[in-house]
């Protein structure tokens, strides 16, 4: 056999800084990074950065995370889901109906919901794997029928469109805390005690901390976040995921389950889609009709921002909890300063286009696209 | 090198038929193949020959007809079933994906796996090494084993699928054209591996439209015309000139050459 030589001259030096930027979350660290100085020069005395306002913030980027998880590994495996928004709103529907109304235990109600929505997303993925329709149509059908029974459901039994009282049914259950529960009491108080954060001055919770504790919601957010990004670039199912979307047809013939991986993802994404909604029932103590509204495109515009590729193949999990992040403080970040809230359109539009273009850029560089 | 006639075919395909809704792609082929052979599969441009390695490799299931694997009946419901029973692929498009890793590419529906805190992890340094590994074997120095596939030019990626292939392809190994697009070093690379490979008692199918490399490496040639076997001959029964008046369905092949100056 010929013999090569090991060195290649054709290759010119490319150096360690560059290497470790050109990398598919490069677009998210570089939004991340402006959106926090722009705050931290034109809001810092609006208390977005006191404990209170992290924690506000905190919320909003977690849920958008939650979301966005599951949209991000979905794309990444060529798939899109249009009804994540109205399964929120179903979702958080079937707790009310199942726990108020039925007057199931929570936890019975909560593993019920689990299993009901991720059954309808295991039904969407069914469906376009086996039709080959794209799954913008099939997705977006669900769109409207799952709002539609979120509203015809609760119309039909109690006359109304929101259903109230799931805090109190939910007291005393052992699940429903790993939703509408925080953690880490002790370390705030501590932390309140030595004055790192504010604490109540007068009233029944004088000399509690203002922040009493992480919101399960952001406990969910972060460990969503770990499992889907080890998911995608440690295993070998992440590596059927980037497979299925890059090529399917090439996937097959190598032996990958394409269809099995793509209905997963379907299953997952609605999975996040529940654990959203049942974070967010516990929370208000009720369920509407209209929740979830366009949180499909919120959950898209995130991982889009976050550098993943519309068509599929190509993205990151920390990119997309990035692109969370931004569309989170963004939104909040205007409200503390004081800016006209319809200026956040304008502001998401400009972060969407700039990133996009830089994340296409490096995306370029990174595969050799033309 | 005739000692095959001793032992049993690895694969035997008997009258496979495939037809796609009104067209017969395969109106019955029958070929065996056996270990340690170099089985080249001839034919015209639409004759079956990439349809037909696509039964044997699990991607079509065949309208009728049967496939024996090491003497038994076998059924391939995907592709996973073939290449667990150790039958890899070269096809003629390729099957890498651009946006991803060569490594990645390599691996892919072969993930090799480490325990890592009991979870089963994607053990990226051991397939780097192997990619390296098997690309400088073939005569390629990569850039690196994280680069794209996309960044590849068409003769290096027809040399990673190959050198996946050579590296999965336990009992058979299937290569659809593997050398259209490769340049001299590589393929005499390419026919040295299917001599290599072919000594260590795998049975190799080779679709090419080359004469001379089919001859360079060839056991025994399988002539495809629309769907149908023309016949199977031995090495050393035909002449290059017989081989490919076959190919090309006789006769025309005469006036044209004879218009071209002698030179095809
Ligand atoms: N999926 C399909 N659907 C319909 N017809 C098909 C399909 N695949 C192949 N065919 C038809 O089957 C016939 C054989 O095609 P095939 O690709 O096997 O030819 P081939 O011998 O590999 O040709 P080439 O030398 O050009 O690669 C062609 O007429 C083709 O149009
Ligand atoms: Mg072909």
């Amino acid at each position: 056999m010929v013999d090569t030589a090991q060195t290649d001259e054709r290759i010119k030096e490319i150096s360690p800084l560059r290497k470790a930027l050109i990398r598919p979350e490069l677009g998210g660290i570089v939004g991340t990074i402006a959106v926090f100085v722009l705050f931290l020069l034109f809001a810092s005395d609006s208390g977005m950065f006191a404990s209170q306002g992290v924690l506000n913030w905190s919320l909003v980027s977690a849920q958008f995370m939650i979301i966005a998880v599951g949209a991000c590994l979905l794309m990444i495996a060529g798939e899109f889901d249009l009804s994540v928004g109205s399964m929120i709103g179903f979702a958080g529907m079937m707790v009310a109906v199942f726990g108020v109304v039925l007057g199931w235990p929570m936890w019975l109600t909560i593993l019920t919901t689990f299993a009901i929505c991720m059954a309808i997303g295991a039904l969407n993925g069914w469906i376009v794997v086996k039709t080959g329709l794209p799954s913008f149509i099939v997705t977006l059908a669900f769109l409207f029928i799952l709002r539609g029974f979120t509203i015809f459901i609760p119309q039909t039994i109690e006359r109304k469109t929101i259903i109230g009282g799931i805090r109190d049914a939910a007291e005393g259950d052992w699940l429903a805390p790993i939703f509408g529960g925080k953690i880490g009491q002790p370390l705030f108080q501590w932390l309140g005690d030595i004055g790192v954060i504010d604490v109540f001055e007068r009233g029944s919770r004088a000399g509690q901390p203002v922040v009493d504790g992480v919101p399960m919601l952001i406990v969910w957010a972060i460990a969503l976040v770990i499992f889907g990004h080890i998911l995608l670039t440690k295993t070998r199912f992440g590596n059927w995921i980037f497979a299925s979307g890059g090529d399917a047809e090439a996937a097959r013939n190598s032996g990958v389950p394409v269809n099995r991986v793509k209905i997963l993802m379907f299953v997952f994404t609605a999975f996040c889609a529940t654990v959203f909604a049942t974070c967010q029932v516990m929370e208000f103590g009720s369920a509407g009709a209209d929740r979830g509204l366009l949180k499909e495109f919120e959950a898209i515009i995130a991982v889009v921002i976050g550098g993943a590729l519309l068509t599929g193949g190509y993205g990151s999990v920390l990119g997309a909890a990035l692109g969370a992040l931004i569309f989170g403080v963004v939104q909040q970040g205007l409200f503390f300063a004081g800016v006209e809230s319809s200026l956040f359109r304008v502001f998401l539009g400009i972060i969407l286009l700039a990133a996009v273009i830089l994340n296409t850029y490096i995306r370029r560089i990174i595969t050799g696209e033309r | 090198m005739n000692t095959r006639s001793t032992h049993e075919p690895i694969i035997r395909m008997q009258n496979i038929e495939k037809h796609f809704g009104s067209v017969i792609a395969l109106a019955g082929v029958s070929i065996e193949v056996y270990p340690g052979e170099c089985h080249c599969l001839l034919g015209d441009n639409g004759a079956g020959k990439s349809t037909f390695i696509k039964t044997m490799s699990g991607v079509h299931k065949p309208t009728n007809g049967e496939i024996l694997f090491g003497g038994r009946p076998m059924n391939f419901e995907s592709p996973r079933d073939a290449m667990d029973a150790g039958i890899a692929t070269v096809h003629q498009h390729l099957a890498m994906i651009p946006l991803m890793s060569v490594s990645r590419n390599f691996f892919m529906g072969n993930e090799p796996v480490k325990k890592v805190l009991g979870f089963n992890l994607f053990d990226h340094d051991y397939a780097n090494k192997i990619t390296m590994e098997e690309m400088r074997k073939m005569g390629i120095n990569l850039r690196g084993p994280d680069q794209a596939v996309g960044t590849l030019s068409g003769g290096e990626r027809q040399t990673v699928a190959i050198a996946r292939a050579v590296h999965f392809g336990a009992k058979v190994l299937i290569l659809d054209e593997p050398t259209s697009a490769l340049g001299v070093r590589q393929t005499a690379n390419v026919l040295a591996t299917i001599d290599k490979v072919r000594k260590q008692d795998i049975a190799v199918v080779f679709i090419t439209h080359n004469v001379r490399h089919a001859m360079a490496v060839g056991d025994r040639f399988t002539v495809l015309n629309r769907g149908q076997t023309l016949g199977t001959a031995q090495r050393g029964q035909i002449t290059p000139e017989e081989l490919q008046d076959m190919m090309a369905g006789g006769q025309e092949m005469v006036a044209l050459e004879g218009s071209l100056g002698g030179t095809v």
